[in-house]
């Protein structure tokens, strides 16, 4: 192992501290502006028509009775809205052509004096179609299969080590089964929403903004690199505005049709502000959702439970209109060590809205396969399933052969099985009952890739006697006012209450996405290679106006180690004899993400991320009827997200001693997505354990278990009537 | 959302006459479902009479040791009213079945009992629909059917009615009190809903005005113990995949098992409150063992027709009618 050459670790004063949320008091009060909330003076209101077929051409479009209706100001539909420079991402370039990609796709857009007229102008726009034949249904046997170039992470498509052929046929034990995880969709509580002014190219003195977009984005930057050469505007003209955000879960990690729609409206209206906000219905077709996997997955093992072979095969889906493939194998070629390995994806681009990032894209559905076929094969071999990942644990990164930074999977486990009372061995599905209730337990490993995004760069400037540090950051609820303040003030030397922060908005350096568990570690190299430069250029006493400005120094351990996180998650769950409802009264997840920077703040991403596995593994499931191309279940009553009542008692630790030295100065690593990844599988898993009933499609209900569950009579005679 | 007319009615034959006047005129309570119809487009009135206003939000007790409960009463109210938790378990529990504390305490009593299906297909005006748009198709059928009906559904519609409070009230034996242009009558509740047939786009058998003012409970019979059990996905705010309401009379014999009188009504499976009367008339005077509660469900179900979408509900309703009577007859309860 080479000689670190890491980040210089910062020393944590207030890092490290449950600091409670700097914004928490204006978020209380109602003050803290989502995107609609922002002053704009006599904005008008947009409202989008949506195409009602999956695939052809708008006909035409009779927008008479629209334009009639008092208040209208406004439609635009392909045959009169503005141009955009660059139309080759066809996501971006809406209301261009009469084509016809997807179900919900906008085909027109209304703009009225309110937001009532303009609903009610959308309904009066006529549209007739020539309708082509679609294919919206992900089928094994889809004639529009093909292998990707890359995956969304810019990794193969394809890898393969080893014979995996010849060692399935000469293992003792295999596993050889396919699991489904369904659309899910992200459903952030703040839905997208934008207020677009088309200023003009004599704005100010001829360098001011040409167009402001007040917007709800994981990234100001990422707008505005997207789509300043969509609309034709130097990218230092358009201004984005975003300094609270009510959620995103990726879905807001780059602007969306909804965005583009709102700019080509002010642009028709300008100056005149515009403010689109895209209904919950609509979000369900235009803002990403989580793509739709088949996996088969065969796992080949010796006598003793050691892996020689790992095969995952991967069939997805994509968008005809624009492709987007889900890195579902990636973390498969890491996780566990077997001398035979391959990972496939097959993708099938149909006639379907644009799938994009859900938290953890890639990870959450791959591993879910992957844990709980693990699961599957310690059944096989007849060992504790927390045993059978000990003597799997790789010594390098199997894929690249990279020392791990620091791999610490195994004390996750045996930590979390202290900690929850887990019975070791092997597993006896069906074993206990409480009254009416059968009970099982599960648990599953976790992993996130240590991401530090490119492009970060920031300010800091001593004004008044205190630090104005910017950068273009986003915090989506995650709490980064907060802990970038920790950062910074640790970076500087100096107390909380000296630091005054700005993100959210174009106006500071460029910034990387808060997406991918990277938006901590990136933002925070920058800020602290920032902090270095100032002290260096103006010492303990800078004088007023005292300024430096610094990017993110290069990092060779990047290259030479493999920077992952890792968790173990643990459940115990209830499924009624009778009924088949299944209860969730416990869940576990131990963690080794570095440093935690705010261990309030951390906790808080832990927890959601579990909850969000709970709820991925019991109940998300977006129903795309296949007659019409759409989601059907599309509203928050009928898409089902965990309630309350459905979450018990949830813990979340973290090993406290983990520092991170490879990575950014901090000694953390991103938190924000290993909560999910695994915690559905544990749940599976455990309702195994309860229930003998092995579901390998997400999400399991009550339905599916009811067929599996044995009888009465039956169920007593396998526990020998001990509890009846 | 298209514009209307907003009144505010101060009397109820005042809200009756306005509504009866006029073809699109509706009738506003708690809001709950009607909001989402006005934003949807599913309901498009010129006139909107808010009712509101009325008189007609107490739970009195009837003369005959019954309950009467006010139209307007939010339905938070009689779940936490002591006379209904104690004479009318089924009633409290249907009631905290349903939806969220917010919507609860928003809701009201006729609303609920007359709102309307939450089937995906009704609630989208882009797809066919015969309750939304008569004679355009139902696009639940062949389509997203794990909420659809399995019981005196037709070729029209195999929506469900989406009211647990109206399963309780169906094995209650309520009534109804309606007001109309001509004066008030009374309904036995069984009467209240209709099956789709092929005019899936009433829900009712009310007339166009008519205006449901209270809703009035027998005393229950002696010794009843009564019990509402709802199996869904998630453990609170959501519909039922299937309920069960039941009501149960302990025969004097020793056995905790042998019922004297049995009365069953099941939710999520019909487009009316389900009355079980053939698994009811096979349970009477039968000990209530496993087997026995099968064999009833069974000869219940023997009427219905099941699609991939809901086949499961056959083995669920067995298997919640079971839970439903051992906690009757144990007294344990051990689903909530």
């Amino acid at each position: 192992m080479s000689e670190p050459t890491g980040p210089t670790l910062l020393d944590p004063v207030q890092m490290g501290r449950p600091v409670g949320r700097l914004d928490g008091r204006r978020k209380v009060l109602g003050v803290a502006p989502y995107a609609v909330e922002h002053e704009a003076e006599g904005a008008a209101q947009a409202a989008m028509v949506a195409s009602t077929v999956p695939r052809g051409r708008v006909r035409s479009i009779d927008a008479t009775a629209a334009r009639a209706l008092p208040g209208v100001l406004a439609v635009l539909d392909h045959t009169n809205a503005p141009r955009v420079a660059d139309g080759e991402d066809r996501e971006f370039a809406p209301l261009q052509d009469d084509t016809v990609w997807f179900r919900r796709q906008p085909v027109a857009l209304v703009v009225a004096e309110s937001s009532e007229v303009a609903r009610e102008a959308a309904a009066l726009v006529a549209v007739e179609y020539d309708e082509e034949p679609a294919e919206v249904g992900l089928r094994p046997d889809s004639p529009r299969l093909y292998t990707p170039e890359k995956l969304s992470d810019g990794s193969e498509s394809d890898t393969s080590a080893g014979d995996v052929e010849a060692a399935l046929a000469a293992a003792t034990h295999v596993v050889d089964e396919t699991y489904a995880t369904p659309y899910e969709h992200n459903n952030p509580m703040e839905p997208h929403a934008t207020i677009a002014t088309w200023h003009g190219e004599d704005a100010g003195l001829g360098d001011g903004p040409v167009l402001t977009l007040v917007d709800s984005t994981q990234g100001v930057h990422a707008v505005r690199s997207s789509l300043a050469p969509v609309l034709g505007i130097e990218p230092e003209r358009l201004e984005v505005v975003a300094p609270y955000v009510g959620g995103g879960f990726g879905s807001k990690g780059a602007p969306h049709v909804n965005v583009v729609l709102a700019a080509l409206a002010a642009k028709a209206l300008a100056p005149r502000p515009v403010r689109l906000t895209v209904t919950r219905q609509q979000m369900f077709a235009l803002v990403g959702y989580r793509t739709a996997t088949i996996q088969h997955f065969r796992l080949g093992a010796d006598a003793d439970g050691r892996l020689t072979a790992i095969s995952h095969d991967v069939l997805e889906q994509s968008a005809a209109i624009k492709e987007f493939v889900e890195q579902t194998g990636s973390p498969t070629r890491s996780m566990y060590a077997a001398p035979n390995r391959r990972t496939t994806h097959r993708v099938a681009r149909l006639d379907v809205a644009i799938p994009f990032w859900m938290r953890a894209p890639g990870e959450m559905p791959g591993m879910f396969a992957h844990e709980v076929a693990m699961d599957e094969l310690a059944h096989r071999c007849g060992l504790d399933p927390i045993e059978l990942r000990v003597r799997n644990e790789p010594d390098v990164d199997p894929e690249t052969g990279h020392p791990f930074g620091r791999r610490r999977l195994l004390e996750c486990l045996r930590r979390g099985a202290e900690r929850f009372g887990w019975e070791e061995g092997p597993r006896a599905p069906l074993s206990r009952r409480e009254g009416d209730w059968l009970v099982g337990t599960g648990v599953a490993s976790s992993t996130y890739p240590a991401n530090a995004m490119p492009g970060n760069e920031a300010t800091v400037t001593f004004e008044h006697g205190c630090y104005a540090v910017g950068i273009g950051a986003a915090d989506i609820g995650t709490g980064s006012w907060t802990s970038l303040t920790q950062v910074t003030a640790d970076a500087l030397g100096v107390g909380l209450e000296q630091i005054r922060l700005g993100i959210g908005d174009t106006r500071y350096p460029s910034a990387s996405v808060a997406g991918g568990s990277s938006g901590l570690s990136s933002w925070g190299i920058a800020i602290t290679a920032a902090a270095r430069a100032f002290r260096e250029q103006h010492g303990d006493r800078p004088s007023e106006g005292a300024s430096a400005t610094a990017g993110m120094p290069d990092n060779p351990d990047l290259q030479e180690y493999a920077l992952n996180s890792y968790g173990a998650h643990f459940a115990k769950v209830r499924v009624h004899a009778d009924t088949g409802q299944i209860r969730v009264p416990r869940m576990l997840g131990v963690f080794s993400v570095g440093r935690a920077v705010n261990p309030t703040t951390l906790r808080s991403q832990f927890l959601g991320g579990m909850v969000m596995g709970l709820s991925a593994a019991l109940f998300e499931e977006s129903v795309r009827d296949p007659r019409f191309g759409h989601v059907v279940t599309q509203d928050l009553a009928s898409y089902h997200v965990a309630a309350n009542a459905d979450v018990a008692d949830l813990d979340a630790i973290w090993l406290d001693d983990d520092v991170e030295t490879h990575l950014n100065p901090m000694g953390s690593r991103g938190a924000g997505e290993i909560g999910i990844v695994g915690s559905p599988a544990a749940i599976v898993n455990a309702v195994f354990d309860a229930t003998g009933v092995r579901v390998r499609d997400l999400p399991v209900t009550a339905d599916k278990l009811l067929a599996g569950l044995l009888p009465q009579r039956e169920r007593d005679h396998v526990l020998g009537d001990a509890s009846a | 959302m298209t514009p209307f007319t907003y009144t505010r009615a101060h009397d109820p034959a005042s809200a009756v006459a306005a509504v009866a006047g006029r073809p699109d005129a509706v009738f506003l309570a708690g809001g709950s479902n009607l909001v989402d119809h006005l934003k949807l487009g599913v309901a498009t009135p010129g006139e909107v009479v808010d009712v509101t206003g009325l008189a007609l939000t107490g739970i009195e007790d009837g003369s005959d040791g019954g309950l009467r409960i006010g139209a307007g009463v939010r339905n938070s109210d009689p779940a936490a009213d002591a006379r209904v938790r104690e004479r009318y378990p089924v009633l409290a529990r249907a009631l905290l079945a349903g939806a969220s504390p917010q919507i609860r305490h928003q809701a009201s009593t006729a609303g609920n009992l007359l709102q309307r299906t939450r089937c995906v297909y009704f609630q989208d005006t882009t797809t066919p629909c015969n309750k939304r748009e008569p004679g355009s198709g139902c696009s639940a059928i062949g389509g997203y059917e794990r909420y659809a009906a399995i019981l005196g559904a037709s070729p029209a519609c195999v929506a469900t009615h989406p009211s647990d409070l109206a399963v309780a009230l169906r094995v209650l034996d309520a009534s109804v009190v309606v007001l109309g242009p001509d004066g008030e009558r009374r309904l036995p509740f069984g009467e209240l809903h209709r099956l789709p047939g092929d005019d899936p786009s009433r829900d009712t058998t009310l007339a166009h005005g008519e205006l449901v003012t209270a809703v009035e409970l027998p005393a229950p019979p002696p010794g009843a113990r009564s019990t509402y059990v709802k199996v869904r996905d998630r453990a609170s705010y959501a519909f039922a995949l299937v309920s069960v309401a039941a009501l149960l009379v302990p025969s004097d014999a020793g056995d905790p098992r042998d019922a004297a009188q049995v009365r069953l009504a099941f939710g999520g499976v019909a487009h009316v409150p389900w009355r079980a009367t053939r698994a009811e008339e096979a349970l009477t005077g039968v000990r209530l063992t496993d087997e026995a509660i099968d064999a009833a469900v069974e000869l219940e179900l023997e009427a219905a027709t099941t699609s991939e979408g809901t086949a499961y509900k056959r083995a669920m309703l067995r298997g919640t009618v079971r839970a439903a009577l051992r906690e009757l007859s144990t007294g344990e309860r051990t689903l909530r």
